[in-house]
């Protein structure tokens, strides 16, 4: 079945992207880029980069802008499916969702008024322990927004390798964060990937932070050999 | 030892990981070794050993298995419990001479109990997520345990330990198989095996 992965350009989209290769094809990667900054449906840092990453990956990309208005995301979320339909004749999507009962629900609505399949292979995953297996399945990324106060100005721009994972998780534990960011506690921007022919090099990013809010923006990037 | 069947549109779909793993790491989790088949794959020494069976629910879009309801013959003489999830719900209504038909239920729904049972802990109502274009009509003997706004949630065999439940359980209920599972009875060390 050709599939198209609804595409964040973070680590949990990416990671089931590198899944759902594994078991049928990917014909093209999926972004709603999103004006709100705080997007319901949406993962809003650095959405700029997804055509690089698309291009990394040896993959077409279909991208929409959306308001980021809360129900009007649905509609702009179909349009981007149907589209995605149209241009590469896919057959299904799929997501990263990973417990949002909220973002499900819209994606399998939404793929079911336009006939489509709805994939979600992290769907129930302990957060920890995919965390420890993203980094150790070699992808390489970023925390790219962080939203909750045990994340401070430090987290942004860092890169999750072994040692940053297992300081999520412990600060997960003592804080009742998820150590996954499913709650929007952090953003995550990937650099490399498995399935990547070649990796994105930050040439030049800003830190925005306020209260405990911030954002690490990539203002300049290009792909370099693996 | 408990048998989960995968319902998916084939043996290692990449349906799996959304459907068949979350339900066994709840039944792990319950102390309980697994076995996993795909339901084309099942054999007479798959159910001679199972203490109770689960069917797992596949894709909104997957309905291949209506298309092979053939290989659910031995549900009706399946002895010990039984608990058929969202499609699992469907075949095993079938089985009992039941109907499926188009029925839409996508996201959180009140569930309202009607009929107590062991099954259900003692609650009255609760919320599930539910993920089905087709709806069950229970086979004649069966009874109606719960009732969303799109039709029967949870039914029962009159006599014996036979369940459909057309939400997914694994998502913000797995009491529910965590009860279903103390009806299975034996406890045994935390091992699985899947193939």
């Amino acid at each position: 079945m050709r599939l198209g992965v609804l595409f964040s350009g973070g680590k949990d989209s990416a990671f089931a992207a590198w899944k759902a290769m594994g078991k049928e094809e990917v014909a093209c990667l999926i972004t709603v880029v999103a004006g709100n900054p705080e997007s319901y449906l949406f993962h809003t840092p650095n959405l700029h980069l997804a055509a690089l990453q698309a291009e990394a990956a040896g993959l077409p990309l279909v991208s929409v802008e959306s308001a980021g208005v809360e129900e009007e995301e649905v509609a702009d979320l179909s349009r981007a499916l149907s589209l995605a339909a149209h241009e590469h004749g896919i057959g299904g999507v799929v997501t990263g969702a990973l417990r949002s009962v909220y973002q499900a629900t819209r994606i399998q609505r939404a793929c079911h008024e336009l006939g489509l399949w709805c994939f979600n292979p992290l769907w129930l995953r302990d957060e920890e322990e995919h965390l420890s297996e993203v980094v150790s399945s070699g992808f390489r990324f970023l925390v790219s927004g962080v939203s909750a106060a045990p994340l401070g100005e430090a987290w942004l721009g860092r890169e999750v390798d072994r040692g940053a994972a297992g300081e999520l998780a412990a600060l997960a534990r003592r804080h009742r964060m998820n150590p996954a960011g499913e709650g929007g506690e952090y953003e995550t921007l990937v650099l490399d990937a498995p399935f990547f022919r070649k990796r994105i090099e930050v040439l030049g990013a800003t830190r925005e932070f306020h209260g405990d809010h911030g954002i690490y923006r990539v203002t300049d990037a290009r792909l370099v050999g693996k | 030892m408990i048998l989960l069947v995968d319902l998916s549109y084939r043996p290692g779909s990449l349906s799996f990981d959304e459907f068949v793993t979350p339900v066994e790491k709840i039944v792990q989790q319950g102390g309980h070794v697994t076995r996993i088949r795909h339901f084309t794959d099942l054999t007479g020494q798959d159910l001679a050993s199972a203490d109770g069976v689960i069917l797992c629910g596949t894709a909104l879009a997957d309905c291949g298995y209506l298309d092979r309801v053939d290989r659910f013959a031995w549900i009706p003489s399946f002895p010990r419990p039984l608990l058929g999830i969202c499609a699992g719900m469907q075949v095993t209504a079938k089985a009992f001479g039941g109907q499926v038909s188009p029925g839409l239920g996508i996201g959180l729904a009140p569930q309202e109990v009607v009929v107590p049972d062991p099954l259900l802990a003692g609650r009255d109502r609760f919320g599930a997520y539910e993920l089905h274009s087709l709806s069950v009509l229970p086979p004649p003997s069966f009874r109606v345990l719960v009732t969303s706004p799109s039709g029967a949630e949870v039914i029962r065999h009159p006599g014996r330990a036979v369940y459909g439940v057309m939400f997914h359980p694994e998502v913000r209920n797995e009491w529910l198989i965590h009860r279903f599972l103390a009806l299975c009875g034996r406890t045994d060390a935390l091992m699985g095996e899947r193939g």
